[in-house]
């Protein structure tokens, strides 16, 4: 029975994180309020002498990230004076490729890209397999050993769901973590690194790698400075790009055993049926 | 295993006692005299870490080591072989060559599908869970191709080596023969694949040792494979022959090739093969699967009925050390490829890393006023 009423094509939309480094205060706010919201364990409590980064990488107890990235002074970069150190804040979290690495690679199918657009595990489904863990290009989601199932940020489904902002976004006391449409964030985004640079952060750049296989992220970041200094790899891969080339060697193989199976039975004497067997 | 990735580089930053007993003594000493006239200390962990272009962040490695248990390695060994077994089987069958062999080499078939089975059952974070495996059929993952063909060469390997046992007992009746033969072609059809896409799974990762050799990896793990396949057999009892031979021979040719192929590229992506615990566990296992049984099936070719049977066996053991040894070494190979944090961030080997804030001038001033 029709109703004759149309169904919007794209009731959701489609959204994304910017993670504005250049207004980050590194006060973990959103590591807090993540935590909080999606009640993930605490991961210990190491001092790592890296910086005021104590939690090093993101990981199954870690989906917000705050990145101390401290080194020596660059006079002039940020109004530092000479001798002051370099020091910026960058909050990491899932990616959300647009191609997932993980995704891609999930037996079970319990990863599934949501309607608005984030890439999220399905703790009901997750066996505990571990193959997204190599297939992540960002090395984001990990198995808890404790549980068993993988686990990484769920861009605040839940929260999402219900038309709330994800909990790291809203808890962001600077705006540092922008949540909005991801067509609108990028050219937000745009419009930001194009105002820094004409502020005199002339090192300002967008990291959102659009020209790789991942054909770009749902967690855009604006950096100063060399990407690689925030663990931003310049060319992240999908590792479905891999895959003819394995299937291809795989066949070849194939075709060898097939090959060198008839060659070795067609040569070898064709003695009378059992004889050799019966003797052991 | 290790998965924190953090827990390595913490140790050097912890403070340790006599440093911070001198701390305490300068505080003492520039509290009673004003002035401490001695050196001061050297931090724990000084020079202090930074990140840079050329440390990256802090040397923190950006990929994730794999978490699979040891029963991994194990699986590819035992999927490896079982899948070369279907083929051997179907082949001495189909020729009418050795239906001893045949027998034996279902029954290696079947043996391996159900220990790949319960291995990777073993590995799961929730084993309860592994009918989810065949829960999408799932081109673009490889494991999900595994868990598809593994399930489908179980059920035929199965199917085989019952029929034929039965038709050895009871005659080629109808549903028997059928069954059988069905069963053989199709475990050997999909033993094609089972012996040899787990190089495949592994290649198509994000981690650089394995994915820089996707082209190689599959024919690697599948002639590894059917040298554990021939060698198992040949421990079994059929170590005279001729056909086992030759394919040892020839798988043992290949890996001896794949060594020389991984030796003599200079690559920073192939370090894990030729460094640390991960190269000594490769080169091992490679020379235990290439040249070592080559040298000896090559020599037992030439010797008499005797001491071939002698030389066979010791092959066979090799290469069933090397087949392991070799899964062992790859995975490891990964462990030490995904924590080479200048991989994925392009920073080559050759750069050497900052280690300093550029502050010495100051702090000699500082001392030297002092």
């Amino acid at each position: 029975m029709s109703t004759g009423l149309a169904v919007p094509p794209q009731q959701h939309r489609i959204t994304a994180f910017l993670t504005d480094s250049t207004l980050c205060i590194g006060c973990k706010a959103c590591e807090v309020a993540c935590k909080e919201w999606n009640g993930v364990s605490a991961d210990g409590f190491d001092w790592s002498g890296l910086s005021y980064d104590n939690t090093g990488t993101l990981g199954h107890s870690t989906w917000r990230h705050v990145k101390f990235v401290e080194h020596g002074p660059e006079p002039g970069i940020g109004g530092n004076a000479g001798e002051q150190l370099t020091w910026e804040f960058s909050s990491d979290v899932c990616k959300h490729c647009e191609v997932a690495g993980c995704l891609e690679a999930c037996p079970t199918g319990s990863i599934v890209r949501t309607e608005f657009g984030g890439v999220y595990v399905q703790p009901d489904v997750c066996n505990g397999c571990g193959y997204c863990v190599v297939a992540c290009p960002f090395g984001v989601v990990q198995k808890n050993p404790e549980d068993g199932r993988a686990f990484k940020c769920t861009f605040c489904y839940d929260r999402q769901k219900a038309g709330l902002p994800p909990a790291c976004a809203k808890a962001c006391p600077t705006e540092s973590i922008k949540f909005g449409e991801i067509n609108e964030l990028k050219v937000a985004a745009q419009e930001r690194v194009r105002e820094l640079k004409a502020r005199g952060m002339s090192d300002a750049t967008l990291y959102d790698p659009t020209e790789t296989s991942v054909k770009g992220l749902h967690a855009m970041f604006i950096v100063r400075g060399d990407p690689r200094q925030y663990n931003l790899p310049p060319k992240p891969e999908v590792p479905t790009v891999y895959l003819r080339e394995g299937w291809r060697a795989s066949a070849i193989g194939s075709g060898l055993l097939v090959a060198g199976a008839l060659l070795a039975f067609l040569t070898s004497p064709g003695r009378k049926r059992g004889r050799r067997s019966e003797r052991r | 295993m290790s998965t924190n990735p953090r827990s390595g580089e913490n140790k050097q930053h912890t403070p340790d006692i006599a440093s911070e007993a001198r701390l305490l003594e300068i505080r003492q000493q520039a509290e009673t005299r004003g002035v401490v006239p001695a050196r001061g200390i050297r931090p724990v962990g000084a020079p202090f870490p930074q990140a840079s272009p050329e440390n990256g962040y802090f040397g923190i490695h950006l990929l994730k080591e794999p978490q699979w248990t040891l029963e991994i390695p194990l699986y590819f060994f035992a999927g490896g072989a079982a899948g070369s077994a279907a083929v051997i089987a179907a082949m001495a069958d189909w020729l009418d060559k050795d239906p001893g062999l045949a027998h034996s080499a279902r029954w290696v078939a079947f043996g391996g599908a159900i220990a790949s089975s319960a291995l990777l059952i073993r590995d799961l974070g929730r084993p309860s869970r592994f009918i989810n495996m065949l829960r999408v059929f799932k081109v673009q993952s490889p494991m999900s191709m595994g868990a598809w063909t593994l399930a489908a060469f179980g059920g035929a390997a199965a199917a085989s080596v019952f029929a034929k046992s039965a038709e050895r007992r009871f005659g080629d009746r109808f549903p028997i023969a059928v069954i059988g033969n069905l069963g053989q072609f199709l475990s050997a059809l999909f033993g094609l694949p089972f012996h040899n896409y787990t190089g495949v799974l592994i290649g198509a990762t994000a981690i650089p040792v394995w994915n820089k050799n996707i082209a190689t990896l599959p024919i690697h793990f599948g002639m590894s494979g059917l040298q554990a396949g021939v060698s198992l057999l040949e421990v079994m009892g059929h170590s005279r022959s001729r056909a086992l031979n030759l394919l040892g021979i020839g798988s043992a040719l290949w890996e001896t090739w794949e060594g020389i192929h991984l030796e003599s590229r200079n690559e920073p992506e192939l370090n894990p093969l030729k460094r640390g615990a991960s190269g000594w566990i490769t080169r091992v296992g490679g020379t235990m699967s290439g040249p070592l049984p080559l040298a000896l099936r090559l020599l037992a070719a030439g010797s008499g009925a005797r001491r071939s049977r002698t030389l066979r066996r010791w092959a066979a053991m090799c290469g069933i050390a090397g087949s392991l040894l070799t899964r062992y070494g790859w995975v490891q190979a990964g462990h030490s490829s995904a924590r080479d944090w200048r991989l994925p961030l392009e920073i080559p080997a050759e750069l050497p890393a900052t280690d300093n804030l550029q502050m010495k001038p100051k702090l000699s001033q500082r001392e030297t006023a002092a």
